[in-house]
């Protein structure tokens, strides 16, 4: 049979075997002549070809017959196709240009901090955000440990160079937040009401952002949902404050998905054996719930909808400093609601639009009481109403520049009471933007925008050019600078009074340099703000303030020197000064500190299935307003060294078929002394020292997952 | 005897240039997966050769899905090998994109899904801390999906077997399960009939090495 074979085989190969056979031979090497190994040399429509070996080389025979078309082919390069003459021996020397891919186009960069699972060369990951110890998955608190921002943990929001909380935006989605800090007491920041986890990409811009943006001064905080969730499942958690529990269901198809999360967090047992430095009268309670809903509408389509719940009281007793003996009461209660509303879909012909829509209610009912006083109780109602909508379209020109343009509507319902007495105002806003990221060369973009605003509280328009510029130096490496103009209304309690101030204004410049590598990053950015047209409330409302920050600023992270270790560095340096509402002259303000720094360290032990975090952070002095001091010495004292060491462990484990996990965190574990200022009674004999109400917060708590494994999360949830 | 010979001598004289191709085909197919399981295939640079010829042979044929299929198989497993690991995802993509190409020449393929789980493992080796959760699950989901498009895929219980025997206890690895698995897969393999002899027909020497791995 064999025999049999071997003639049939030669019978049909013979016309192949006729063929003379001939050699082709060649080097491949790229456009600086280094050789290319792994090549695909290949003879088109036929199986003949080869690899290229380490030096580049390749030798193969062929068949193939006249003129034929070879192709080179490469990851990372362009695909080379070149005509053979197949009748005699050849050898090729052949060049391969390297592929311009998305991952070494220069992207703008200056100004922000881009966290982000889908794009290569993030600075951080989601996730990083919220492993941060000492955070409690507050992704404020966490940025709080990037360059640009203060350590304020006095006062809500982000302080970023040299700017106040007001000063920085958060968007969801391309949409406005008007309360993202929960209401609290004074003295005691809220925290973010956003859990980390809702998020797929977090950008971080201490200056210099886009002009799709505005109405913020010194910063943006953009946060992206996340998309479908990988598979259903359900969670709940136990800690010494609440408890919480979720559903995500995905559907079969996978293409829809809906989510219910509630939680209840009450702290009275707490504060009852660690007792904080103002007792507690009244909760603190906090009922949250979410739903959200996302469905895939096509292949490109996305509908998103996310709508949040809160219901906050709480109240403190404290010491009076106005009347020594007396006790003062501070009781809020809070509710918040917030909904988002967006739709993205590419509507072809390389055109893309976006939809958004929102609405978004905050009531704060505040009773301020100096107990056994004759004074009738301090009764204080705001209210603020935010419905919003956002339109934009972009086009694709080219392989890589992009147009925007859009427009957005505001309309706000400002309602404050105070002891009867009214202060309401409606304010219609309307923007619209226009921008062009420009590629001369893809390492090489300009991006030019400009965006128009109109608010009729204030019957003003403002218009704000914003230039940046990026260049890449190689793959790693890159240059960029930025400037633009940003404007913002004042804030509400000042518009309430008087209706002719005008807009804030300042001017960012922006120099930076930053290398990012997948192990390693460094950035490094000098600044300059210039701030005019500030609010002043002495002797009249006006806004005759104006100030400047500079400052230059250190990032350094590197997961790849200590094994399971991922560190960063961070510091800042700061130099500011303002005249704004009641200073009397240009001084360093009380929120700002000339040197920041923070060391953030994470540790995993896999034997132990344990994660360890440390965070420090450290702070100059800030300055404070003591009022015995003449004018000329105004803010001229300063605070004690700020320093803080948050700890956090955690414990992965499985009960049953529930993946669980222990999680143990600290902050301000050594208990040092922190003092964020001084309150004076109004005759200045007596101050008291602003310090945390609690000087150390331990958590402990259990998660319990079933379905999907987000242990991960919960750990980093710390 | 002479008769079949005449006989086939005409059908064969007549389809030539047809039988030569598919006979070309056949026997180059035949050559380059006989040593699929051979440990001088298992090199970085050897994997990339046999991924490049069978590229060659899958952009020739083009009506062929086997191609593609091994020529993604071999990347993914180069994958596995490389040490930088900013070369993962663009090889991932390759392979996945000779996935697809397979996928639309012979669709709700069991083999096909397993290496989409590789594919999906591969990546989450480039940073398991923050893509663990996405491509954990998009790996475990696949080799599911394989099973139920053919519960006798040996090549599934292997897969499963070496999820089990790696993932660490606390995230529901377990090295008695992975046994019991792999076992499964054995039996599965002595039971399995390649649909000819160039279909995925790998993974048998290198389940019984996990075997050996998991009873230590």
């Amino acid at each position: 049979m064999s025999r049999f074979n071997l003639y049939l085989y030669i019978l049909i190969c013979s016309p192949l075997l006729s063929l003379a056979q001939i050699k082709i031979t060649g080097k491949v090497t790229d456009s600086k002549k280094h050789p290319l190994a792994g090549v695909n040399i290949a003879v088109k429509g036929s199986y003949d070809g080869a690899t290229t070996t380490a030096d580049g080389s390749f030798s193969f025979a062929t068949t193939a017959n006249g003129e034929q078309l070879l192709s080179a082919t490469l990851t990372g390069y362009q695909t080379l196709e070149l005509k053979v003459n197949t009748s005699t021996d050849q050898q090729l020397n052949i060049v391969l240009k390297s592929a311009v891919n998305a991952l070494r186009v220069v992207t703008i960069s200056a100004g922000s901090f881009e966290a982000s699972d889908d794009k290569k060369g993030t600075v951080l990951k989601p996730l990083d955000i919220v492993t941060t110890a000492g955070a409690g998955a507050d992704i404020a608190n966490a940025i709080k440990t990037l360059p640009g921002a203060q350590q304020t943990n006095d006062r809500e929001g982000l302080f970023v160079r040299g700017g106040t909380g007001y000063e920085t935006q958060t968007l969801i989605d391309g949409m406005l937040v008007r309360n993202p800090f929960s209401s609290s007491l004074p003295d005691i920041p809220g925290r973010g009401r956003f859990s980390p986890f809702l998020f797929k990409g977090t950008t971080f811009s201490s200056g210099g952002y886009s002009a799709q943006y505005g109405q913020g001064l010194s910063s943006a905080l953009i946060l992206e949902s996340v998309d479908l969730p990988e598979r259903s499942s359900s969670s709940v958690g136990v800690s010494v404050i609440g408890v919480s529990a979720g559903v995500d269901n995905l559907s079969k198809d996978k293409k829809t998905s809906y989510g219910v999360e509630a939680d209840y967090t009450n702290l009275a047992p707490y504060f009852n054996v660690f007792k904080p430095k103002q007792a507690p009268n009244l909760g603190p309670e906090i009922i949250g719930t979410s739903v959200n809903f996302r469905r895939k509408t096509s292949k490109t389509g996305m509908l998103k909808f996310y709508g949040y719940g809160n219901w906050t009281k709480m109240g403190f007793n404290k010491n009076s400093l106005e009347y020594p003996g007396y006790t003062e009461s501070f009781k809020l209660h809070n509710n918040n609601v917030y909904t988002n509303l967006t739709y993205r879909e590419n509507i072809g012909h390389d055109w893309h639009l976006y939809a958004g829509a929102s609405f978004s209610s905050n009531t704060d009912n505040i009773n301020a009481d100096t107990l056994l006083k004759n004074y009738a109780p301090t009764l204080i109602r705001v209210q603020s109403d935010l419905s919003q909508s956002k339109l934009m379209l972009y086009k694709n020109l080219g392989r890589f520049s992009v147009l925007r343009f859009g427009g957005e509507y505001q309309y706000a319902v400002e309602k404050s009471t105070m002891n009867g007495y009214h202060a309401n105002y409606v304010d219609n806003y309307t923007a619209a933007f226009a921008e062009g990221d420009v590629y001369f060369t893809p390492s090489f973009v300009g991006r030019v925008g400009g965006r128009a605003e109109y608010t009729s509280i204030l019957g003003k328009m403002n218009f704000a050019p914003r230039v940046s510029l990026a260049y890449k130096v190689n793959n790693y490496s890159q240059f960029s600078i930025a400037y633009g103009d940003y404007y913002q209304k004042p804030e509400p309690q000042y518009i309430r009074f008087d209706n002719y101030l005008g807009y804030m204004k300042a001017t960012h410049y922006i120099v930076s340099y930053q290398r990012v590598a997948s192990d390693y990053t460094f950035r490094t950015e000098l600044f300059y703000k210039k701030y005019s047209d500030l609010v002043k409330t002495v002797p009249s409302y006006n806004n005759n303030g104006s100030g400047y920050a500079q400052g230059i600023e250190v990032f350094w992270r590197d997961r790849k020197s200590i094994k399971n270790v991922d560190y960063w560095i961070s510091y800042s340096y700061l130099d500011t000064k303002r005249n704004y509402l009641n200073y009397p002259s240009r001084v360093q303000p009380d929120f700002a500190a000339n040197h920041t720094a923070s060391v953030v360290y994470k540790h995993f032990f896999p034997k132990l299935s344990t994660n360890l975090g440390l965070t420090y952070t450290f702070a100059t002095g800030r300055p404070y307003y003591n009022p015995n001091l003449p004018a000329d010495k105004f803010m001229s004292e300063k605070t004690i060294t700020y320093n803080a060491v948050g700890v956090s462990a955690s414990y992965l484990t499985s009960i049953r078929k529930a993946f669980t996990i222990f999680v143990l965190s600290v902050s301000n574990a050594p208990g040092n002394k922190q003092v964020f200022g001084y309150h004076y009674s109004s005759d200045g004999l007596r101050r008291e020292e602003i310090t945390p109400n609690v000087p150390r917060f331990i958590f402990l708590g259990m998660f319990m997952n079933f379905g999907i494994d987000r242990r991960q999360d919960v750990i980093n949830n710390l | 005897m002479k008769r079949i010979f005449l006989a086939f001598l005409f059908t064969g004289s007549l389809a030539t240039a047809a039988m030569a191709q598919s006979a070309q085909y056949q026997d180059a197919m035949v050559k380059q997966t006989s040593d699929l399981d051979s440990s001088s295939t298992f090199t970085p640079d050897g994997l990339q050769q046999k991924a490049n010829t069978f590229e060659r042979i899958a952009d020739a044929e083009k009506s062929q899905w086997l191609p593609y299929y091994y020529a993604a198989y071999m990347q993914v497993m180069q994958a596995f090998m490389l040490k930088d690991k900013a070369q993962i995802d663009p090889l991932a993509d390759k392979a996945e994109s000779n996935l697809d190409k397979a996928e639309a020449l012979n669709p709700k393929s069991s083999e096909i899904a397993c290496i989409r789980s590789l594919v999906a493992t591969a990546r989450l080796t480039v940073d398991p801390m923050t893509r663990g959760m996405k491509y954990g699950a998009e790996a475990a989901s696949q080799l599911e999906q394989a099973k139920g498009l053919n519960p006798e895929n040996p090549r599934v219980y292997m897969l499963q077997g070496q999820s089990l025997l790696f993932t660490p206890e606390q995230f529901g690895g377990s090295k008695s399960k992975a046994k019991t698995t792999l076992e499964q897969a054995l039996e599965k393999f002595a039971a399995f009939k390649p649909e000819s002899n160039i279909a995925p027909h790998w993974g048998e020497a290198y389940t019984r090495k996990l075997l050996e791995a998991s009873q230590k």
